[in-house]
């Protein structure tokens, strides 16, 4: 168990301090590398609970995906730029009060839950499924995921493809006199397409493109 | 005194993959320049040692020695954390490849997962390389790589599910194990090819090296590295590519199986038949480089995304139809 306590102890304070980091650092890169810092010591976490396959798709779509994205666009965008302007504009941003609000609710939110967690133990779901150490944890989220909450699973993957098609269309767009190359059309190209051959009578010459 | 025992338990077994594997990626590099040089009918590096065999230790000694520049303007940590996370993620992923019935270094539930969750930290490496060097080549040889590998990833995890219908496991062993009638090649063989041509994409070889593409962008990611940093990153491509041919034989040629379970074949230890199917997939890969010439990046795109992406996902339906109709699906 000793073994077990420190190497929680080391990835919460890893996970916390990164997640400190995330806001506090200057540079928006370091941010972006704190945070999959944050993400890559939770999934250690979720390991340690015993939730292996969590862990890995945490590590797989965060990661490996999400983050990358994150990291393109902070890359791409000239924030040190950007800021400077929301700093010197006169007028006010309207980021600010929006982004106000939404932590405000996030921070009631984690209080709501935490105290709930913490004074009404018995609130808790008591439809938590019995997790055998039979079959492993893979095979019993599965088991779950398409028996009891298929519903549920399906429409969270429709709202995914909505939104991806969504982001599809309003990015979309078609532009006008761009030359595409057709593989079809370049492979199936004949000789007798391209030549042709003519009798040059003398003196009389030939007539190409008008 | 337990502890410490367990501690150096664990140091030993881990130094015993390591070390091999670190030597066989010294002799790949070798073995990829001779039959680049076989398939164009050169020598190839044939001077230092019998068949050149030393040459590999030439150049890591000249590495050695030669001096790191860092660049001025560089972000130093980053660009100094970059060459150590690509060859620490290269590594750390052995840790599950299964050698035999019980040689392995860790036998985890999530393997195949596991694997599939390092190979795509990968890309970070690559991209602190090319940001931190604050260069123009470097950066757009980076975004393309990151481009590259995170669009080949996908069809590699559905090729990956269509094994998994199969195996009914995460379990790298277990998925050997459900070889021993048929190896996955010959059921799922479209698949294999299409795993074979993501993995060249995957680890940036040709006709995939489109991030390091000389021509444009001088050496992509690395071109502000020298020295030991440089042979760093250069050591962790390599161990990449060992691993995806590893994860290849895995996958689909049976592992550590024999191809015929008869008497003299199944004497031989099962690493060997890794090992052998492991340089068989590597001199393909080698192959590969000597005779195809380098893709445009808009077909790079096309290819992955409008050809092995919709193909990987019609075949899990085909497979999962007919595991389902004959009621072959696997049981827990």
């Amino acid at each position: 168990m000793m073994a077990h306590a420190i190497f929680f102890y080391a990835f919460s304070i890893i996970a916390v301090i990164s997640a400190i980091m995330v806001t506090v650092s200057k540079n928006t890169v370091h941010s972006v590398f704190f945070l999959i810092l944050d993400f890559i010591s939770i999934s250690c976490l979720f390991i340690m609970i015993g939730a292996e396959f969590l862990g890995m798709i945490m590590l797989i779509v965060y990661v490996g995906a999400v983050a990358v994205l994150f990291l393109f666009v902070v890359m791409m965008l000239n924030v040190a730029q950007q800021k400077n302007q929301w700093f010197i504009s006169k007028e006010n941003s309207g980021h600010i009060p929006i982004g106000l609000i939404i932590s405000t609710i996030i921070f009631f939110e984690l209080i709501i839950v935490v105290g709930g967690w913490k004074y009404k133990p018995e609130l808790l779901s008591p439809t938590i499924s019995q997790v055998s150490n039979e079959i492993s944890n893979t095979h019993s989220l599965g088991q779950v995921l398409y028996t009891d909450y298929i519903h549920i699973f399906q429409i969270s993957g429709m709202v995914l493809l909505i939104a991806m098609i969504g982001a599809i269309v309003l990015t979309f767009r078609q532009r006008e006199g761009v030359k595409k190359q057709s593989y079809l059309k370049q492979i199936s190209r004949e000789r007798s397409d391209g030549i042709e051959v003519l009798e040059v009578a003398s003196n009389k010459g030939v007539k190409i493109d008008d | 005194m337990d502890y410490i025992n367990l501690v150096f338990g664990e140091v030993y077994k881990i130094l015993f993959l390591l070390i091999p594997v670190l030597v066989s990626v010294a002799m790949i590099v070798w073995l990829d320049r001779r039959v680049w040089a076989f398939v164009q009918k050169r020598q190839g590096p044939n001077v230092v040692g019998p068949f050149g065999l030393l040459q590999s230790v030439a150049d890591a000694l000249k590495y050695i020695f030669k001096e790191i520049i860092i660049p001025a303007s560089s972000n130093k940590i980053i660009f100094i954390l970059a060459p150590i996370i690509t060859m620490t993620l290269a590594l750390i992923a052995w840790s599950v490849i299964p050698f035999g019935k019980d040689q392995v270094l860790a036998n985890i539930n999530v393997g195949i997962l596991y694997i599939f969750a390092v190979s795509s930290l990968g890309v970070y490496g690559i991209i602190m390389g090319g940001w931190a060097s604050n260069s123009k080549y470097p950066f757009l040889g980076s975004i393309r790589s990151a481009a590259q590998m995170v669009s080949y990833e996908v069809s590699i995890g559905i090729i990956i599910i269509n094994v998994l219908l199969c195996v009914g496991s995460l379990n790298l062993s277990d998925i050997v194990l459900a070889q021993e009638n048929m190896w996955f090649i010959i059921p799922l063989f479209p698949m294999f090819v299409i795993f074979f041509i993501s993995s060249l994409a995957e680890t940036n070889r040709p006709p995939f090296d489109l991030p390091e593409a000389e021509a444009e962008l001088v050496a992509g990611y690395q071109t502000e590295y020298s020295g030991m940093m440089y042979a760093m990153f250069w050591l962790g491509e390599y161990a990449n590519i060992l691993l995806m041919c590893a994860l290849g034989s895995i996958l689909f040629l049976g592992g550590w199986l024999s191809p015929i379970d008869i008497y003299p074949f199944n004497l031989i230890p099962g690493a060997i038949w890794l090992i052998f199917k492991i340089l068989l997939l590597f001199i393909l890969f080698a192959l590969v480089k000597a005779v195809v010439p380098r893709y445009r990046y808009d077909q790079l795109m096309r290819l992955g995304w409008k050809i092995f992406l919709p193909l990987s996902l019609i075949y899990v339906v085909l497979t999962a139809s007919y595991l389902f109709y004959f009621n072959l699906l696997p049981t827990i």
